[in-house]
């Protein structure tokens, strides 16, 4: 037993390792190449070539041009900066105010739970990406107005989740063990029973950056999250559709980077989530 | 010279609500999980409380130290009442009173390795300057029975017995008065078993903790409990020394529970008279003596009126309206 | 003597990483025997029950030796289909939790009905005749009625009661009860260990009793097989065994255990715990536990030798007979 508890994690068998290990490759080679965009990429991003205009895929331009003469492969490069922060801010807000409140719901029951989950409901009962739209509508475009958008509404999965977690821990013998030598109700709850309840909800962030990703194209895609001529995959994706016939690679490729890293982001949720026994 | 009373029980109630089939809290029904309960515990001492499941054993330990509403009656520490007492005292009874669970790693948080378990309790509690605690979860560790470089273990790479061990460390890091220990040996293998009894054995003598044991296993008790008192249905239906009421018992119930304790003797078959039925649901008492539906002396007079009343002699107590030789109600000896 | 109805001959199980967990095991069953086998948790019994009837959670667990007897009829090299014919019809099972093991959605009848109708194609309102006798067979009151309920209507024993009902109801010939009573209260306890005893009287199955608490394997069982760490300690009649245990491992177990009639000071232990399955220890396996070690338990496996009429025990340093006798 003690054998094998002291092999570094790498090595050791666990089921879904090889789904993880795939999804953190794929999501660690962008995030390489995220911060060596400078490196990496041939072009400035916005540098615009007017000499060289939707020039199909080749040796000086191996993922083409656009419509602006900017080099496809080097914006695609550089806004991976851009969507892996979008991936990362628009979870981590929620699952911090999401945990909190759902941990302190769940643990004192009551007034306090009914009153976050009827908000909760209220919050559900709109459609996700509308209510995203019409918070960024009042705050005004641009990427601090879509965390915040996500903030306000991307806490009510985390809160359900964790909160139906604290329920079953709650009964547990080792909180009632916790209360009976005397610790405080912040210290059952962010020390016992969170790093306890905290495991599903962790699986589920990686799921949901996949959504953020998507949701902050699809923003982006209808001008209200990044703003031209900052490289983003969504942008490009939007700016490429009038030129579709013509210049597919000006759509496919930045569309292949959002796949990818989806792709990357499920691996490691699903190979997560089947290490760690977490049922979805 | 007689010590005074460590932890006095005086008409404890706890009563449960259960959620009736109706909206708006209709139909909603009360249970008395522990029914009138009168108890008194010496410094040193240990008292077994034994009964079915759904006795209230469980129920009453943990309405002992307040992680159970009571509904009536006073629980006194060391001269303090501390059931709907003030804060302070709610404080004070933390700081010198533990549990120890049944189940060896339910009891212990997954996350946390064993010498964190207990060092936190020495840190919640300032038992000792930060710097000693390494030295001091070392020593608790060892008191246990542990090699200290097992506190490095998380519950998962323990067994159930060193788990029950690692329990009773993070208990004795409180330097408590009195432990209540609920069904403490019961989910663990018999040759590990005696090894826990002893050191509960052991901790008694040497620190006079005054000692809670609820324990379904009668044998266990026998052994290690000064006291006895045999619940059923929340309320106390006899108490006294243990070899005395395991040698005469003066009430049906306690009785029919020793002559269930299956012995290792080829010789011996089951006991022809067993106890008929299941313990009945404390939603619904019966009428009279509630052991009345079980109980293989039954009489008319069992059947209805009033539960009965209390008899005592000598140090003992109990509640069967069918001894008529001892008075009831009367008065406690003082010794 | 009679043939026995379940004749198990060096029955071993490993795991994927070739760890034995059950490691040549052999017993027989005469019809209306009543075996207890004895041991901790981790000593395989429950293993060796489950391969038994099959029940291995393949490929993590599989038989890797051995020969499974039932009537005659090997049951180790069956395939799958007709091992399904004869679980349930042949060879009955029960566990420590009967709730986990009951269907919460269908009334208790229609459960035993099912087994009926699967087993022996009986007809609808036969198959219900049939569970409602099997529930009055098992001592539930007014069988008709609660023939109809579901299973949280009912209390803990009367589950258990019920679990037996399906069990029997196409009259195996063995019944393997997994820790039936470790659930329940000691009064409950002691009247489905009657119920037992009494369906084999009446019905003359043969029942395997998985337990870890010696004093209900002293007051069912005819015989008693010890197992310790995937090895069969000591084998043989209750009177043997218990009267005078052979093993130092039984032995230890007896003296453990509190016995109702008191006793003073501190309880005797078998000290340390018993090894974990991937860390088996060479030689005896209860060596590092023994308090009677000699020079060979601690490198050659002991053999199984002779103690009495059908009693068998393996240990290097057994017990002298008079040494050791039962305090009661």
């Amino acid at each position: 037993m003690t054998a094998i508890a002291a092999r570094p994690l790498y090595l050791r068998r666990f089921p879904g390792r090889t789904t993880l290990v795939v999804g953190l490759t794929v999501v660690g080679l962008m995030l390489l190449a995220a911060l060596a965009a400078p490196l990496i990429a041939p072009y400035d991003p916005v540098f615009q070539d007017g000499t060289a205009r939707l020039v199909a895929p080749s040796a000086a331009h191996p993922f083409g041009t656009d419509n602006f003469g900017r080099d496809v492969f080097s914006r695609v490069i550089w806004a991976a900066r851009v969507d892996l922060q979008i991936a990362f801010l628009g979870v981590v807000f929620p699952l911090v105010i999401g945990t909190t409140i759902g941990t302190v719901a769940g643990y004192f029951g009551g007034v306090v739970d009914a009153v976050f989950m009827r908000i909760v409901d209220v919050v559900l009962a709109f459609p996700y990406l509308v209510l995203i739209i019409a918070i960024i509508a009042i705050l005004g475009p641009g990427l601090k107005s879509f965390y915040i958008a996500l903030a306000l509404v991307g806490w009510v999965s985390y809160a359900r989740l964790i909160r139906s977690q604290i329920l079953i821990l709650k009964s547990a013998d080792f909180v009632l063990a916790a209360r009976s030598l005397g610790y405080s109700h912040s210290r059952i709850m962010f020390r016992h029973l969170l790093p306890n309840a905290l495991i599903s909800s962790i699986v589920f962030a990686m799921s949901d950056m996949v959504l953020v990703l998507l949701g902050g194209a699809s923003i982006s895609f209808l001008g209200l999250g990044v703003q031209p001529p900052t490289a983003e995959w969504g942008i490009m994706v939007a700016e490429g559709q009038g030129f579709i016939t013509q210049a597919l690679w000006m759509t496919m490729f930045p569309g292949l980077a959002i796949l990818l890293l989806s792709f990357g982001f499920s691996l490691i949720a699903d190979g997560l989530g089947e290490w760690l026994g977490v049922k979805e | 010279m007689k010590k005074p009373a460590l932890l006095v029980v005086d008409d404890l109630s706890v009563e449960f609500t259960q959620r009736g089939g109706a909206p708006f809290g209709l139909g909603r029904r009360s249970l008395a999980a522990v029914n009138h309960v009168t108890l008194e515990l010496r410094a040193g001492e240990a008292l077994g409380i034994v009964g079915e499941s759904g006795s209230g054993k469980s129920t009453l330990g943990r309405a002992i130290l307040g992680l159970e509403r009571a509904s009536g009656g006073a629980v006194t520490f060391d001269g303090m009442r501390v059931s709907g007492g003030a804060r302070a005292d709610m404080e004070r009874l933390r700081r010198e009173t533990a549990m120890v669970f049944q189940d060896p790693y339910g009891a212990l948080n997954p996350r946390m390795t064993a010498a964190q378990a207990i060092a936190e309790v020495l840190v919640v509690h300032r038992k000792v300057p930060t710097a000693d605690i390494p030295a001091r979860v070392d020593e608790l560790l060892t008191l246990v029975g542990l090699r200290p470089e097992l506190g490095a273990r998380r519950p998962a790479s323990l067994s159930g017995g060193q788990c029950q061990r690692v329990g009773v460390a993070r208990a004795l890091a409180v330097d408590p008065r009195l432990i209540i220990a609920d069904e403490c040996v019961a989910a663990l293998d018999v040759s590990i078993q005696g090894q826990i009894i002893n050191l509960f054995m052991e901790l008694r003598e040497s620190m006079e903790l005054g000692l809670i044991f609820i324990a379904h296993d009668l044998a266990i008790v026998r052994r290690l409990c000064d006291r006895v008192a045999v619940m059923y249905l929340g309320r106390i239906v006899e108490e006294g020394p243990t070899e005395d009421v395991f040698r005469s018992p003066r009430h049906p119930y306690t009785a029919s529970l020793i002559s269930a304790i299956p012995e290792i003797d080829p010789d011996m078959v089951l006991a022809p008279h067993l106890l008929a039925g299941d313990p009945p649901s404390p939603m619904r008492l019966p009428e009279g003596c509630t052991f009345h539906p079980r109980c293989p002396k039954a009489q008319d007079i069992c059947r209805s009126g009033q539960p009965p009343s209390e008899r005592r002699s000598t140090g003992r107590r109990w509640t069967c309206i069918l001894d008529t030789k001892t008075p009831a109600n009367e008065p406690m000896e003082v010794s | 003597m009679t043939d026995p109805v379940l004749s198990v001959q060096g029955l071993s199980v490993e795991t994927r990483d070739g760890v034995r967990l059950v490691d040549d095991l052999s017993f027989d069953l005469a019809p209306g025997e009543i075996l207890g086998l004895v041991g901790e948790s981790g000593s395989g019994k429950t293993v060796a029950c489950r391969a038994l009837m099959r029940l291995l959670p393949e490929p993590a667990l599989r038989i890797a030796d051995g020969r499974v007897a039932l009537m005659g009829q090997d049951l180790v090299t069956l395939s799958e289909a007709r091992m399904r014919g004869i679980r349930g019809r042949q060879l009955g099972m029960i566990f420590q939790n009967p709730t986990a093991h009951l269907d919460p959605v269908m009334r208790i009848g229609d459960q035993i009905a099912e087994a009926v109708r699967l087993h022996e194609g009986a007809s609808r309102t036969d198959a219900r005749a049939r569970a409602v006798e099997a529930l009055r067979q098992v001592g539930i009151p007014d069988p008709e009625a609660r023939a109809g309920s579901y299973a949280h209507e009912f209390s803990g024993g009367m589950r258990q009661r019920a679990m037996i009902a399906i069990a029997l109801a196409c009259n195996p010939k063995v019944l393997i009860a997994d820790e039936p009573t470790t659930a329940l209260d000691v009064t409950v306890q002691a009247q489905i260990l009657r119920l037992l005893m009494d369906l084999r009287d009446r019905q003359g199955v043969s029942i395997i009793l998985i337990t870890h608490d010696l004093g209900v394997v002293a007051q069912t069982c005819d015989s008693i097989a010890v197992l310790y760490a995937g090895r069969l300690c000591e084998r043989g009649p209750k009177r043997g065994v218990l009267g005078a245990p052979a093993h130092r491992y039984t032995a230890g177990l007896i003296r453990c255990q509190p016995t109702s009639a008191g006793g003073e000071g501190m309880l005797d232990t078998i000290e340390g715990q018993p090894p974990a399955v991937s860390a088996m220890p060479k030689g005896c396996r209860f060596h590092p536990r023994c308090g009677a070690v000699i020079a060979v338990c601690n490198t050659h496996q002991p053999e199984q030798t002779a103690r009495g009429p059908g009693h068998i025990a393996a240990c290097h340093n057994p017990v002298a007979d008079a040494a050791m006798t039962v305090s009661v």
